[in-house]
């Protein structure tokens, strides 16, 4: 799977804040705010998509570091 | 340049040359007395012109499936009998609130229920206006011969086609199963109407359900780019619900402004008066033939006495009706049902002519003794 | 992934109306992605829906879409791909649309196995109507109109599929997204009936009411009872016992609806012109 960057809350407005991005990330890289889900630790994030493509909100976004 | 020809047929085999006459390139339905002649009359005149037939696995499924066609493009016309007029009846509400162009033809039989089905009935008239749940605007048609029937599926592709709406064609079982001598015109002298479309260009700012001048938005064709959303819900001009209660008004009024605007031009209807009729009588499909026969009979005894034929059922003729009414003194209204029809020709009336009706509802029809005997009775 | 979202979606319609955690938002997902890789022209495609929570799919897409009466799609995407089989045709349904009020629709769209690829939502439950029982919720569980346990036994809507006659069968589910891209992917380039049975949680209405939980604890439901195909086909009957096998489950070639029909035509005509 592509590995090319890490992860983005690419459209924040649009998050409902279901928790299943926390759910299938492998690194626990994201945390749940208020409102919205946050980055907690993009250190961690191995640009492995599974957010991604399991947001149901097309919230988060995998991009490249200089995106 | 082809030439007119003259043929025995059925008035369901009519429906199949008007059909073809009028372009229709598709048809779906499903087998049912005493409609299956014009299902089996396209599924061989359609493939042999390039058309496409399809039998579908119920009644519902057929009128799903000429709308969807008609989106994509088709003139598509289905076929049924009371029973399958009941089950379409919420895909035709569909058509009427996505403007699909189609045309629903309905071989009445005795209702209700399986009732009499190889028996000729009238009793489906207030269905094709109320049939299909809410207010809605609705053409019907109703010939009364073999030739008629012809004419009038014409004129129901070219309504539906002009004003974006189902169209029912109401024959019953004796227009559809006798046979008569027709000629059928030319092609080039048939009048052809086809559904106005957008220009390619204007597909960047298009609305698909947008108030034009005329009420009648252009309809692209599936597939063409334009890319426009359509739903049973109600909608503002993007094709969207916005659960707004004035988009509901809005469009509401749009559709039935787009038929109530056009009434000449929708309503057909024939007449033989002389204009000191003391008693008329107005009808409709196979009950006009024993009408024009017994007015005919009573006029050489001395009888003041005229008929209406009307073509067009819904929308109803109520301004010709209401001057009607005001000129003479009965209007006598035969029908092969307990009294629908009657019940408009009452409300446009409003007591300015005493109406009465003749109703059979046991499958037997109309005699032309029986219009005799109603007319003597009412003088 | 390397996928322009925006150009599928229809932004002014998002956000979407469904719940927090709801799967829907995944099977859609995966189908833009589906799409974008399999090639198709995006002019040249219709998407239509039905009645529930998966009717509202169409409105979200940026294609020519339909958003027809309960269980009837179908029914309209045949009459689109006969007037028209150039274009790409694509149902999306419902467990209650799809298998109860549309189920004979189904049965026959998989028997003449008409080019229609059909992504069919299955959350087990009549989500948009407040949780009754649909024909997909499994035996004693419990719904809005079954409070003392469903009795109905559900359907294996693929096996239903594949015995109808349908040529491509598959299911995929909202906790293994990168496997129903590639589902769907498969599906959509499938030429005749594609049938794509997509499991989605409702946490709202079936979830929460039958002690799985919510949206996370669906996903790690599915995560204890998915099984890929090829290990569910070596496995014994008692092994398969509460597992659910995900993948491609079936596909064979077969002579597609619209092409037989054509050939139809071709032959009357040909007929005609001999006279």
């Amino acid at each position: 799977m592509a590995r090319k960057g890490k992860v983005k809350i690419a459209r924040p407005d649009w998050c409902k804040v279901c928790g299943i991005c926390i759910e299938v990330c492998p690194v626990e890289v994201l945390e749940l705010g208020n409102t919205r889900i946050q980055v907690a630790h993009l250190e961690n994030c191995i640009g492995c998509e599974n957010c991604e493509l399991s947001c149901p909100d097309f919230v988060l976004k995998v991009v490249e570091d200089d995106e | 340049m082809s030439k007119a020809k003259t043929l025995l047929l059925q008035g369901d085999e009519a429906v199949v040359e008007g059909g073809m006459a009028a372009g229709a390139d598709f048809f779906a339905g499903y087998p049912i007395t005493p409609a299956s002649e014009i299902a089996e009359g396209f599924a061989e005149q359609l493939p042999a012109n390039g058309g496409k037939f399809i039998q579908m696995e119920d009644e519902i499924a057929g009128m799903g499936c000429i709308v969807g066609a008609s989106l994509a493009g088709a003139k598509a016309i289905t076929a049924t009998s009371g029973p399958g007029f009941s089950l379409k009846q919420e895909n035709l509400g569909f058509a009427i609130m996505v403007e699909a162009p189609c045309v629903v033809v309905n071989v009445q039989r005795v209702g209700p229920s399986t009732g009499l089905p190889t028996s000729p009935s009238q009793g489906d008239i207030m269905q094709a206006k109320w049939g299909t749940h809410g207010d809605h605007p609705i053409i019907a048609l109703s010939p009364s011969s073999v030739s008629e029937t012809f004419d009038l599926t014409v004129t129901a592709f070219n309504l539906a086609e002009k004003y974006r709406i189902p169209v029912i064609l109401l024959l019953d079982e004796i227009v559809g199963h006798m046979r008569e001598k027709i000629t059928i015109p030319p092609a080039d002298e048939l009048e052809i109407v086809n559904r106005k479309k957008p220009k390619p260009e204007d597909k960047d700012n298009f609305y698909p359900y947008e108030e034009t001048e005329d009420l009648i938005p252009p309809m692209p064709d599936y597939g063409t780019g334009f890319k426009y959303h359509s739903t049973g819900l109600f909608h503002d001009k993007t094709g969207f619900p916005r659960g707004k209660t004035e988009d509901a008004k809005k469009l509401m009024d749009r559709l039935m402004g787009k038929i109530n605007n056009n009434l000449d031009d929708i309503i057909h209807l024939e007449d033989d008066l002389n204009g000191d009729e003391d008693v008329v009588v107005l009808a409709y499909g196979s009950t006009v033939r024993s009408a024009i026969s017994a007015v005919n009979q009573v006029r050489e005894e001395g009888i003041k006495a005229g008929w209406v034929k009307l073509k067009t059922i819904w929308p109803f003729a109520d301004d010709y009706v209401r001057k009607l009414a005001e000129k003479v003194d009965r209007i006598i209204v035969p029908e092969l049902n307990m009294g629908q029809l009657i019940g408009e020709v009452e409300r446009v009336a409003a007591g300015k002519a005493e109406v009465t009706g003749i109703n059979r509802y046991d499958g037997t029809l109309i005699t032309p003794a029986d219009v005799v005997a109603e007319i003597k009775g009412a003088l | 992934m390397d996928v322009n979202i925006d150009k599928y979606l229809r932004q002014d319609k998002m956000p979407h109306i469904w719940c927090p955690g709801c799967g829907h938002g995944t099977v859609l997902g995966s189908f833009v992605r589906a799409f974008d890789q399999s090639g198709l022209d995006q002019e040249k495609t219709v998407v239509i829906s039905g009645i529930g929570c998966s009717g509202r799919a169409s409105g979200y897409l940026n294609f020519d879409t339909l958003h027809v009466t309960h269980g009837r799609a179908l029914t309209f995407a045949t009459g689109v791909k006969m007037a028209n089989p150039e274009l790409n045709v694509i149902v999306m349904t419902g467990d209650g649309d799809g298998a109860a009020i549309g189920g004979n629709h189904l049965i026959h769209s998989s028997r003449r196995n008409i080019d229609i690829t059909v992504v069919l939502f299955n959350n087990n439950i009549y989500g948009m109507t407040g949780g009754q029982f649909s024909p997909m919720t499994p035996t004693g569980d419990t719904a809005t109109t079954s409070p003392y346990g469903n009795i109905d036994q559900n359907f294996d809507l693929c096996e239903l599929a594949k015995s109808s006659g349908a040529t491509f069968v598959g299911r995929g589910a909202s906790y293994q997204p990168r496997k129903m891209i590639k589902l769907i992917k498969e599906g959509l380039l499938h030429k005749g009936f594609a049938f794509i049975e997509t499991l989605t949680q409702c946490p709202v209405n079936y979830g929460k009411r039958n002690m799985i939980g919510g949206a996370r604890d669906m996903l790690k439901w599915q995560d204890e009872h998915l099984v890929p195909d090829k290990k569910y086909e070596k496995m014994d009957p008692e092994e398969r016992e509460g597992l659910i096998s995900t993948g491609v489950l079936y596909q064979v070639s077969k002579e597609e609806y619209t092409d037989k029909y054509q050939q139809v035509i071709n032959n009357v005509m040909a007929g005609e012109s001999n006279e």
